[in-house]
């Protein structure tokens, strides 16, 4: 029973030039066995690696499409005419091909999933846009986040549970109580121990397939280059501006998409940053805020779920980019209110001045971040402050010290220090005339940052003896009145 | 294998691709084959019908090819390459157009830059699959004799 095959021109050359060959078979799947077998270097064109006929390949029998038939098993018959015909796709890949892949283009090819992770990863390989392919994407790619806190914890998690092959985790803190409330990654037995060992530990727990790769250190301008350069991606999680200045910059020189969140209070942010194609985040911030404007989660409080929200946002950006699916977050800001319960998008230009990504940059290599920020030329406090058990002992013997909280009101009502007048920081400039300026002066607010600002408006003010409470109020919990709840 | 364009084609797949900007522009060149010469004839534009990712892209699919194809055979000729443009990105393959490539055919890429057409390029697929060869362009005048 001969069949006709008609063979494309790409084809034309495994099969001695001819536009087309006669196959005995059966059904379709015979024929194009007994095709590849007799022309063996058509096989790999024909067939990907698992056996199966490439997605791009088309078997249409007389005039219609197999898929439409029974598929392989469609029966051929004596004169029927079988159409090998082409459909064409490609693209740039979008950010996968220039940044993933980068320099791997012609290089290693993707590594093989076992079978334990074909079952593991079942939900994402019957997925069109991930498949075999794109989960061996996930496996050959390198992620490294910076920072394993609120918005690492789920980007961790997501990561792993993905199948991302290597995870490489920056961060130098140890898991403290108040980071459970939204720290997912950590748990109540991991308190005291560094946060790497107790992500480490999850995500090994998670998914045994990852590699993690641990950083237990601070990035700074010394490292970060050499840790960055070898990861595909970097997703920033950090909670403070000289870093994240200092991780933009790096990714920028190194020519890495930084998917980035940030959270604060009810609201996030998110964004991915990637210089090849568009802003960076100095194109959206040039400039730091100045030191102290925003205050900082532990200063701000915020809600344990949104770091969840962007957190999560952050690995779907990335799986997004390894995959190089859809519309990645490049040049555009989401903008995420939890109360409202609302995404806002604006749309991010990249800026041609940019010092970092524009066409004349000025910055070509990493810097002082602390100092860009403007931190660490804060004055110095020698004698200025004050300790917690010296406070206790100086205010039995002098009950006419005034001890002021700059504390918020909603802080106030958590724990307070017996005797202490609460008079909220920003308030302070408007209500230094109910205070004597003849008495002595202790300042004290949650940690010990906002009272060093009250007795500076104090000082300023001309009150002679002021100090501050070093340590705050949570010093005076540990060494004074352990009677008193630590938030 | 050389790809000999006519300056026509170039000027023709460069107007698609600042055209389709920022989506990417496709379409099959169909030609003869005379030695190690890929000779263009006529080119075939064609709708990409990656709708849902038309930026970073770009599908010919089995009906309009083959339609395609057709229509070059009665003139005589074949397809001999596909060309698409890469929207703000190098006129380089990437794993995607490897990966879902065919052999021979040479593939042209037009780089569209912030709307502007830059360099282009053609490529073939290695006989492993493995790598894409850029391969030259040569563009040539034809003159049309009336007889």
């Amino acid at each position: 029973m001969a069949v006709t095959v008609l063979i494309p021109t790409p084809l034309r050359p495994y099969v001695g030039g001819r536009d087309a060959v006669q196959v005995e078979a059966a059904s379709i799947g015979e024929l194009l066995d007994r095709l590849s077998g007799e022309h063996i270097a058509l096989r790999k064109h024909l067939f990907a690696d698992d056996g199966r006929l490439r997605s791009f390949v088309n078997v249409y029998l007389n005039d219609r499409d197999i898929r439409q038939l029974s598929a392989q098993e469609t029966p051929v018959r004596s004169g029927d005419t079988v159409s090998i015909i082409p459909s064409i796709a490609g693209g740039s890949g979008g950010t996968m091909a220039t940044a993933v892949h980068a320099g791997t283009e012609h290089a290693a090819p993707l590594p093989n999933l076992s079978h334990e992770e074909i079952l593991r990863y079942s939900r994402h390989l019957i997925l069109p846009d991930v498949g075999v392919e794109g989960q061996k994407r996930l496996k050959a790619a390198r992620v490294l986040l910076v920072g394993a806190g609120g918005l690492g914890s789920p980007a961790a998690l997501y990561l792993a549970a993905a199948g991302v092959g290597t995870i490489g985790l920056v961060d130098f803190d140890v898991v403290d109580k108040t980071n459970l409330q939204r720290q997912i990654i950590h748990g109540t037995a991991a308190v005291g121990k560094p946060k790497l060992e107790s992500a480490t530990a999850r995500i090994r727990d998670l998914n045994p397939n990852v590699r993690v790769e641990a950083f237990e250190t601070r990035l700074t301008s010394e490292n970060a280059l050499d840790i960055i350069r070898d990861f595909d991606i970097v997703a920033d999680g950090t909670d403070n501006f000289p870093t994240r200045y200092l991780v933009n910059d790096a990714c920028v020189l190194l020519g890495k998409p930084n998917v980035y969140g940030s959270i604060f209070r009810f609201e996030g942010q998110a964004s991915v940053f990637y210089a090849k194609a568009g802003p960076c985040y100095r194109c959206l911030y040039a400039e730091p805020p100045p030191p102290g404007l925003v205050p900082s989660c532990a200063e701000g409080g915020v809600l344990g779920v949104l770091p969840g929200i962007i957190g999560s946002i952050q690995a779907m950006e990335t799986i997004k980019l390894i995959l190089g699916a859809g519309e990645p977050l490049i040049g555009r800001l989401v903008l995420f209110d939890a109360l409202k319960l609302q995404f806002r998008e604006l749309k991010l230009e990249k800026d041609p001045d940019c010092p970092v990504c524009g066409s004349h940059p000025s910055v070509t290599e990493l810097i002082d971040y602390e100092a860009f920020c403007g931190i660490g030329a804060e004055p110095s406090y020698d004698g200025a402050e004050i300790t917690a058990q010296d406070l206790k002992a100086e205010w039995e013997g002098n009950p006419d010290l005034l001890v002021i909280d700059v504390r918020e009101p909603h802080e106030y009502e958590i724990a307070h220090i017996a005797g202490a007048v609460l008079i909220p920081l920003g308030e302070l400039p408007d209500r230094l005339g109910e205070l004597d300026g003849h008495r002595a002066v202790v300042t004290h607010c949650h940690h010990g940052a906002r009272s060093l600002k009250a007795l500076e408006i104090l000082k300023a003010a001309g009150f002679a003896k002021v100090r501050s409470l070093r340590g705050g109020i949570d010093a005076w919990a540990v060494n004074v009145d352990s009677s008193l709840p630590r938030y | 294998m050389t790809l000999v364009l006519e300056l026509r084609h170039a000027t023709a797949v460069r107007r698609h691709g600042e055209a389709d900007y920022p989506a990417e522009a496709c379409g099959l060149i169909g030609g003869t084959v005379d030695g190690a010469r890929k000779i263009a004839v006529a080119l075939v534009p064609l709708v990409n019908q990656r709708t849902d990712a038309a930026r970073n892209r770009y599908l010919i699919d089995p009906v309009s090819f083959r339609r395609a194809q057709e229509r070059l055979d009665r003139d005589g000729l074949e397809v001999i390459g596909v060309y698409h443009s890469h929207p703000d990105h190098a006129a380089v393959p990437s794993t995607f157009d490897r990966e879902h490539a065919w052999p021979w055919l040479s593939y042209v890429i037009l780089g569209v830059t912030r709307g502007h057409a830059a360099e282009m390029k053609s490529w073939t697929l290695s006989d492993d699959r493995a790598a894409f060869d850029e391969e030259s362009i040569t563009i040539e005048e034809r003159k049309v004799v009336w007889q």
